[in-house]
């Protein structure tokens, strides 16, 4: 079972919603070593990603490997340190008057933390109200019906309006900001770790939510998330960051079935299954931290942790790569479908075992597992 | 996919829910909780109601001399009269009017100064934010006392340049406060989604930001309000605030300086006195129920 669309898995070519061009963010921070300088933390480091209309485009990575600022600069929210934004093929931070306008409404968010995403100060009443009516999008006497049709979208009674925030349990809280962001009739939003501060069988409500409503209305998600079950449940495409950059980036269905990137075989390899007759698996694939985005190692950023490194790793920072699959397709990023990652050592392998018809490489023994599925097996059974 | 079940979880929540009590309502609610507190605001309202009123219920006029030099309380002058031959409970009544006046006056001034300093620095930043908060690390540097000391030596001392001296020695704490408030506020997920939703900026500073920084600012208040009732009391001690023959607290105090005045004729201060350490613990106590009404994760009740 999962939310993904027919439409979507077909051939079909969507139309580009968002285009990120060699994004980079870079915040200067009180340097740790020398008095007087600054450190440059490189939150993101050099994006290339296209985000098509109406698609889930789910982003995996650890901790501080910039994956909500890189949700912020996608809807404007952030200005990028070089490269650009593009917004239905403009410059996001180019557009002026009317057009600015439209891609301020037309670009959403919804907030991990749903106790502090709403003013605490605020009826529900004034917290939906006042955007619509400051953007002009119902007329006074219209408010009340659009108020009930939001609430009703996102499951929650009318007289929901009357009440505070803290009324709310925080599955609620999370619809509330949802009915917020539907409001102003979005082409995307932006789900920033929507449900990791929920319980988990309130997850799934939220994940069913947002499925539907998708369904229904037809805009796009970017879906950031550290949970691969609900990464996995949600999305059309993964994209995979380590330390501000993309490693992966395939179909969700093709990526956890062929995991290419050592670091990708290492995350779904790490995330628990929730299952009572699987023996737990306490080994530890992944040693070492994540380096600092300060000072980010030489060549490829993984190699201090990966079994794979080379001499040439440790020399040039590998760039996506398409595996193959769509040769028609040229550059890997212009084609939804294609299966792109930036690691040479590991496509090289990969295309040797295929071609002397070997299964799959892993780059950590005993990397092999399937992907966390809780949300399959509840269904199941 | 729906489980009923879990659904329930989420309904059983909703039902159990307080319906629709405003903010104000509960920090209300939580504040009669508070004893000392309800006692501290019943005895402010008491003095405030007698200052208002003092007009009407004072027996003389304050500044006529009405009685013989410094006479006991007797039936005729309920606090005695002072060394002028005026009734003390009368220019009691009139002093803590004019006390209640600087109070509120300055408080209101400082706090309309310091949130709107307070404001800008914490929402615009960068150099603003530093000018600003430069300003107020200089004001709050110089020694207090002495610069109202020297605003009231250049200024003609009186009960309006008291009010506005102490106006504008006051506002650095509520400045520094809001702009924590709105710094802290500027970073969390509901401004943020305001952004997202275009509202304009002032939106977004008076009608997300301010309401949430009220509570903080009020409680603060109520400590600038006790100080400056002490300050004036202690400037026109010292002669150079509310200038004679208006009563105030404080040069009703400043009458009594002398030794014998102070063991002989004890209705010439200890009226003044009372009132005055009544008025600022009142006013601290309401400060302290105030604070952990407006925080409702305060264990202390």
């Amino acid at each position: 079972m999962s939310c993904k669309r027919k439409a979507l898995r077909s051939d079909q070519v969507l139309p580009q919603l968002i285009k990120l061009e060699d994004l980079k963010r870079y915040y200067a921070s009180r340097s740790e070593e020398k008095w007087f300088g600054q450190d440059i933390v490189r939150a993101v480091d050099g994006v290339d990603l296209t985000l098509y209309e109406g698609e889930t485009l789910g982003l995996v990575g650890e901790s501080g490997c910039g994956k909500s600022t890189l949700g912020k600069l996608a809807i404007g929210l952030d200005q990028p340190t070089s490269g650009q934004v593009l917004y239905r093929m403009q410059n996001l931070h180019g557009l002026s008057g009317e057009a600015k306008h439209r891609a301020r409404l037309d670009l959403q968010m919804i907030f991990q933390d749903p106790y502090s995403s709403l003013n605490p100060r605020k009826r529900i009443y004034d917290i939906l109200s006042t955007p619509l009516l400051y953007h002009g999008l119902v007329e006074k006497h219209q408010l009340d019906q659009e108020l009930k049709r939001l609430l009703d979208l996102v499951g929650l009674p009318a007289n929901s309006v009357r009440r505070y925030p803290h009324e709310f349990s925080g599955g609620q809280l999370q619809r509330l900001g949802l009915a917020a962001a539907l409001s102003l009739k979005p082409k995307l939003i932006v789900c920033d770790e929507p449900v990791s501060a929920l319980d988990v069988s309130i997850q799934a409500q939220i994940l069913n939510l947002l499925c539907s409503l998708q369904e229904e209305l037809g805009f796009a998600y970017l879906f950031i998330a550290h949970g691969l079950a609900a990464v996995k449940y949600i999305s059309d495409r993964i994209a995979v960051m380590y330390l501000g950059r993309i490693v992966e980036i395939a179909p969700a269905d093709e990526l956890f079935a062929r995991p290419l990137h050592p670091y990708t075989q290492a995350l779904i390899a790490a995330s628990p299954i929730p299952h009572p007759d699987l023996p737990t698996d306490e080994s530890k694939l992944l040693t070492g931290e994540v380096p600092s985005n300060i000072h980010p190692p030489q060549g490829c950023p993984f190699h201090p942790r990966c079994p794979l490194a080379q001499d040439s790793c440790r020399e040039t920072r590998p760039e996506l790569e398409s595996d193959g699959s769509y040769p028609q397709f040229g550059d890997c990023r212009s084609y939804r479908k294609s299966h792109c990652v930036a690691c040479p050592v590991m496509l090289t392998k990969w295309h040797k075992a295929r071609q002397e018809g070997r299964p799959m490489p892993y780059a950590f023994p005993g990397a092999k597992r399937t992907a966390p599925d809780y949300l399959e097996e509840r269904d199941e059974n | 996919m729906m489980d009923p079940q879990v659904k329930t979880i989420d309904q059983a929540e909703y039902e159990s829910a307080p319906v629709g009590e405003s903010y104000l309502a509960s920090v209300w609610r939580r504040f009669k909780r508070h004893k000392l507190g309800m006692v501290s605001l019943g005895l402010f309202l008491l003095l405030l109601v007698l200052a208002i009123l003092a007009p009407v219920l004072s027996p003389y006029d304050p500044n006529a001399i009405v009685g013989g030099f410094g006479q006991p309380p007797s039936r005729d002058f309920l606090l005695g009269t002072d060394l002028s031959g005026r009734d003390v409970l009368s220019r009691l009544l009139h002093a803590s009017r004019i006390s209640l006046v600087a109070g509120v006056l300055v408080t209101l001034l400082s706090t309309t100064v310091g949130v709107s300093l307070g404001l800008i620095s914490g929402f615009f930043g960068s150099w603003v934010d530093s000018v600003i908060m430069r300003f107020t690390d200089m004001v709050m540097s110089f020694p207090y006392m002495l610069l109202v000391l020297m605003f009231a030596a250049i200024f003609e001392p009186g009960l309006w340049s008291i009010i506005l001296i102490l106006g504008l020695v006051n506002w650095p704490g509520v400045a520094r406060l809001v702009r924590g408030n709105v710094l802290s506020l500027r970073e969390t997920p509901f401004i943020k989604r305001t952004q997202v939703q275009g509202l304009p900026g002032r939106q977004i500073l008076f009608g997300e930001i301010l309401p949430n920084t009220i509570a903080p600012i009020l409680v603060h208040a109520t400590s600038v309000m006790a100080f400056a009732i002490l300050d004036e009391a202690a400037l026109s001690f010292l002669a150079m605030g509310v200038q004679p023959p208006t009563a105030s607290l404080g040069n009703m105090l400043g009458d009594a300086k002398s030794l014998t005045i102070l063991t002989d004729k004890p209705w010439l201060w200890l009226p003044s006195g009372l009132v005055i350490v009544i008025l600022v613990m009142a006013i601290n106590f309401i400060g302290d129920a105030l604070r952990d009404a407006v925080d409702p994760t305060s264990s202390r009740s």
